[in-house]
């Protein structure tokens, strides 16, 4: 093994697997530096809720050895990952963020989970996440909140803080997500790296644990947005395991991102949408600042600007609201004590349900179960589901309507940047508030992408920049979002993840 | 008054019934998994991340199980929605792995349609057919301790094997007018069901096993005055006894509730609307939990799967699969098979009509399958105590012995020993007789020296055949048979007697 004189951290997914192609470095080197870069940063920023090191080393030999065989391999193969514990792993804990499901062992892999160990990717561990994927800040994690590698007195985002600040703080190259409202993009706007929500039913969600099973889509994250790319393509694709999954091959994203690096935008007509660009005020301003250049990066390329109007998004908030919490509170039925996870024993079966859940169920998913079952109640069903679901073809006709006049939408992603923790903890409507800008694309099933467009000028903190096509054209987010990331990392010097104060060392 | 008889009950009053079948269907697999869906396995070994409810895991609907369900609302003569949704029921009970049920709530697949149900005495009744819809069934607990129930239980088990078991659920209109013969109705209504499903293939029906099981609502009202139609005299509060497991005890189940009520009735009281358990032992139903504090099951379209859209060729591509109606072959087969009223009725009501027909496919003549089934065959079955259909033999084999019979290899006699070969598991018919050595002596030196020794031995009867009273050869065969031990064929026997005696047969 070669003396290595290079922080394989701060390397890219697609780098690292170049330099593993070339026999540079090897899958053991790339996963022990990550293990000892987790070791020395994790304490404080806690993206990680379990780490499979011993697992992770047994992959990389395996692929280092078959790389030396001469094994054909696949593209990321011996490229670290860290994974959202909210996808199951076989033999490896998973608790979806719960102390519900503390200790709990799935004795099966997820659908993304089979096909991240096919393509040969090392498992570095579990990411931390809003207890079963409720928040947008991870504070709600049972199991303690992550911080922002930026501000370690800042929130990470959520649902997905874990996934995100691994990133941000060079602990993996590459983590998994799961979008239910915002959590894989909004998480990515504060910690200034990429993260994509697929199409719904573009990514198997079998062996996800389920939020909102019409909302829930998983998703690729990466400090790049090549690199992200190249693990939509790993997870992506039809699964019979899923009735929803969609039965058509992957887009090809790794090739849309590559032109769109080329930054010729020629022809590709861009839509502001006015409900969501922060015209209406409410948005920070350095927020609506980095906003507005990018938007003239991409008219530089050769994009024409429109604007667009989407009235609907209006009620889109309340909508979700409503449609989450009543999927989740049947979703959630199933944490019952009788088959797996926590049990507080009691005299009865009924009590020791209730006292299961009364004990392992947080403050925010309890909320949720109250709200959605109150919604789903007979007499109330009409009112609430009913004209939610209502609100929810409305949004997907103004999505329908805005697309017919340009190929992406474009907003901020989210409205400010990082708040700082606990600030919003007592305030759900607050905390609620953060994802307007993401939500509409979950009711009406469009994949969408959040890329840093630098940070506001008055914190020193990251903006995110969010694109949305139409469903099945997951492409045009990264065509889009390649050219943008080229055209702001030529002016930066490299990637603005690169630019994030160093994190303290532990010992 | 104390008690009451449910004829009693009928002067007074009009029962309106309706009645909800459960039926399972034998798919090779579950409805949302690819768990095996058999009866009787042990505990907890048919099950996976699925039909357990683990986190993460999701359905996927049995094709196999779909095109059951709409051939099933087919014979019952249902129209098929071009798109139905799944829906989830909640609630909380250990046998329920996810807390939710999945089934069909506003949209079911079949809906609309009617089933002529034939009475014993030929009537045709018509009972509508509100929809019939696919759900899982659940586990299945057992409550150790206590009651038997789940509260006050020592500990309780769950097995989770049934959880997932493909069902649809028959659910007719208020039946009314039916009076007095309410019960017969009930009874006659499931039976017909039973019977579709049986010929459809779709279940095994065994009511026994609870793979066709039901629900009885009933209410009593008033019998109009003079003047008034019936029609117009408003239903009264209905009970729904649960989980009724056989023909007698659907009618039992009518004779008691409605009995019951009229005394509620009659004694100024009023019937609270409920659901009342059915205990076989008392044929006597007890209260449930009551419909006012009734569970709300949350019912909303369940977001993992997608609606079920049965193309229009596919519907007529199954319709085109559909037998006739039970009633309607029986009719037919009697008529067929020169079966009286009387067999035809003792045969179905044996569960023989299926066996009986398939035997007949097989080669054999319809009365001697009869004979056979309701005959011998129903003779073990009864000691055995279990039905025809559990008895270790098949219909071809049945027509296989029937046929070595015909070809004069055997005799009725042997051929009971053979079937009580078949029976114990040595093998075919042919090889029953083979291995234990019954073919009938056919041998006709050794025939001859047999009928020789008989006549030897009884001279008169000799020389009363030879005064042409052919019939007394009848006792020289007995000797003859006796002496053989029943291998001889008889037959054969009497034509070497009449030869002997120099007289032509």
């Amino acid at each position: 093994m070669s003396e290595t004189t290079i922080d394989w951290t701060r390397a890219t997914a697609a780098r690292m697997a170049d330099a593993l192609a070339a026999g540079e470095v090897t899958s053991v080197e790339l996963v022990q530096a990550h293990l000892d870069r987790i070791a020395a940063v994790d304490g404080p920023v806690h993206a990680f809720l379990h780490i499979d090191a011993e697992g992770a080393l047994e992959t990389a030999r395996a692929v280092d050895a078959d790389r030396a065989a001469g094994v054909e391999l696949p593209r990321l193969a011996g490229v670290p990952i860290g994974i959202k514990d909210v996808l199951v792993t076989k033999g490896l804990p998973t608790t979806a963020g719960s102390r519900i499901l503390e200790g709990w062992i799935p004795p099966y892999d997820a659908t993304v989970t089979r096909r991240v160990r096919e393509a040969r990717m090392p498992i570095l561990g579990k990411t931390n996440m809003d207890e079963f994927a409720m928040g947008s800040s991870t504070e709600h994690s049972g199991y303690g909140p992550t911080r922002n590698p930026w501000d370690l007195d800042r929130i990470p985002g959520g649902s997905g803080g874990g996934s995100a600040a691994a990133l941000a703080a060079f602990e993996a190259p590459l983590t998994i997500g799961s979008d239910t409202g915002g959590s894989i993009r909004q998480p990515a706007s504060v910690t200034a790296t990429v993260g994509v929500k697929p199409t719904y039913g573009g990514v198997s969600r079998f062996g996800a644990i389920a939020l909102a099973s019409s909302l829930d889509q998983l998703g690729p994250c990466g400090r790049t947005v090549l690199d992200t790319a190249l693990l939509h393509e790993v997870m992506g694709g039809h699964d019979e395991m899923d009735a929803t999954s969609l039965d058509e091959p992957v887009p090809a994203v790794v090739e849309a991102a590559l032109e769109g690096a080329r930054q010729d935008l020629t022809g590709v007509k861009i839509g502001v949408v006015r409900e969501l660009s922060g015209a209406d005020g409410g948005y920070q301003a350095g927020v609506t600042q980095r906003f507005e250049e990018s938007l003239e990066r991409l008219r530089g390329m050769g994009a024409e600007i429109v604007e667009v109007s989407c009235p609907s998004f209006e009620y889109a908030l309340a909508a979700y609201y409503v449609i989450l919490p009543s999927e989740a509170s049947s979703n959630l039925a199933k944490f019952d004590s009788v088959r797996f996870g926590l049990r507080v024993e009691k005299a009865t079966v009924e009590k020791t349900m209730l006292a299961t859940r009364a004990e392992g169920f947080g403050d925010e998913v309890k909320r949720r179960i109250i709200l959605g079952t109150y919604a789903l109640s007979a007499g109330y069903y009409d009112a609430y589901y009913g004209s939610a679901q209502k609100v929810r073809t409305l949004v997907q006709r103004d999505f329908d309507a805005a697309f017919a006049q340009c190929d992406v939408l474009v907003s901020p992603t989210t409205p400010t940047t990082p708040f700082k923790i606990g600030e919003r903890i007592d305030d759900p409507l607050a905390m609620y508030l953060n994802d307007i800008a993401t939500i509409p694309a979950n009711l009406a099933g469009i994949p969408g992408m959040s890329l840093p467009s630098g940070v506001a000028p008055e914190d020193g903190l990251p903006v995110g920049f969010q694109i949305l096509a139409p469903a099945h054209e997951d492409a045009r987010l990264y065509r889009i979002g390649a050219a943008l990331e080229a055209s702001l990392t030529a002016e930066w010097g490299g990637p603005l993840s690169a630019q994030a104060p160093e994190l303290e060392v532990a010992e | 008054m104390t008690t009451m008889t449910y004829e009693q009950a009928m002067e007074d009053f009009d029962p309106v019934f309706g009645i909800e079948v459960h039926v399972e269907l034998n798919t090779k697999t579950k409805m949302f998994c690819g768990c095996a869906n058999e009866f009787g396995a042990e505990p907890n070994t048919q099950v996976c991340p699925v039909c357990l409810g683990l986190p993460g895991a999701m359905p996927v609907t049995n094709e196999k199980a779909v095109e059951s369900a709409i051939r099933l609302g087919l014979a019952l003569g249902c129209s098929i929605r071009e798109s139905s949704r799944f829906a989830r029921k909640n609630y909380f009970y250990p046998d329920l792995a996810k807390d939710y049920q999945i089934s069909q709530y506003d949209e079911p697949t079949c809906y609309e349609g009617s089933l002529d149900v034939v009475l014993d005495d030929g009537t045709v009744v018509t009972i509508g057919i509100e929809r019939a819809h696919m759900e899982e069934d659940a586990g299945k607990n057992t409550h150790v301790g206590g009651t038997g129930g789940i509260q006050g239980a020592d500990y309780s088990l769950v097995d989770y094997n049934r959880g997932g078991v493909p069902l649809v659920e028959i659910v007719t209109k208020p039946i009314t007018g039916m009076g007095a013969r309410t019960a017969e109705v009930a009874r006659a209504y499931v039976a017909t069901i039973r019977d579709i499903v049986r010929a459809l293939g779709i279940s095994d029906g065994r009511m026994e096993q609870g793979s066709v099981r039901a629900d009885v609502n009933l209410s009593l009202r008033p019998k109009a005055v003079a003047g008034e139609s019936q029609d117009d005299v408003p239903f009264g509060k209905r009970s729904e006894t649960k989980n009724v497991n056989s023909l007698r005890a659907i009618e039992r189940a009518v004779h008691f509730e409605a009995a019951r009520q009229a005394m509620l009735l009659l004694s100024g009281e009023h019937v609270v609307q409920e659901t009342r358990h059915w205990h076989e032992d008392t044929s006597s139903t007890t209260p449930g939990r009551s419909k006012e504090e009734a569970e709300d099951y949350r019912y909303f379209p369940e977001p993992d799967l997608l609606p079920v859209e049965p193309s229009r060729e596919w519907v007529e591509e199954l319709r085109s699969t559909i037998p006739e109606h039970p009633a309607k072959m029986r009719a037919r087969l009697r008529e067929e098979w020169g079966f009286s009223d009387l067999e035809m009725r003792d045969v179905v009501a044996a569960d023989a009509l299926v066996l009986i027909a398939a035997t007949v496919q097989a080669g054999t003549s319809a009365q001697a399958a009869r004979k056979w089934w309701m005959g011998e065959l129903s003779r073990v079955a009864n000691d055995r105590e279990v039905a025809l259909i559990e008895l270790p033999v098949t219909p071809d084999a049945v027509a296989e012995l029937q046929g070595l019979i015909d070809e004069g290899r055997i005799n009725d006699k042997l051929a009971r020993q053979a079937l009580e070969g078949v029976l114990a598991g040595e093998g075919s018919p042919a090889e029953v007789v083979a291995s234990r050595g019954l073919e009938v002596v056919s041998d006709d030196s050794a025939l001859e020296k047999a009928v020789d020794d008989a006549l030897a031995a009884q001279p008169d009867v000799l020389a009363k055949i030879q005064d042409g009273k052919v019939q007394a050869a009848g006792a020289i065969v007995g000797a003859v048979m006796k002496a053989t031990r029943g291998q001889a064929d008889a037959g054969r026997v009497r034509e070497i007697i009449l030869q002997r005696a120099g007289v032509e047969g």
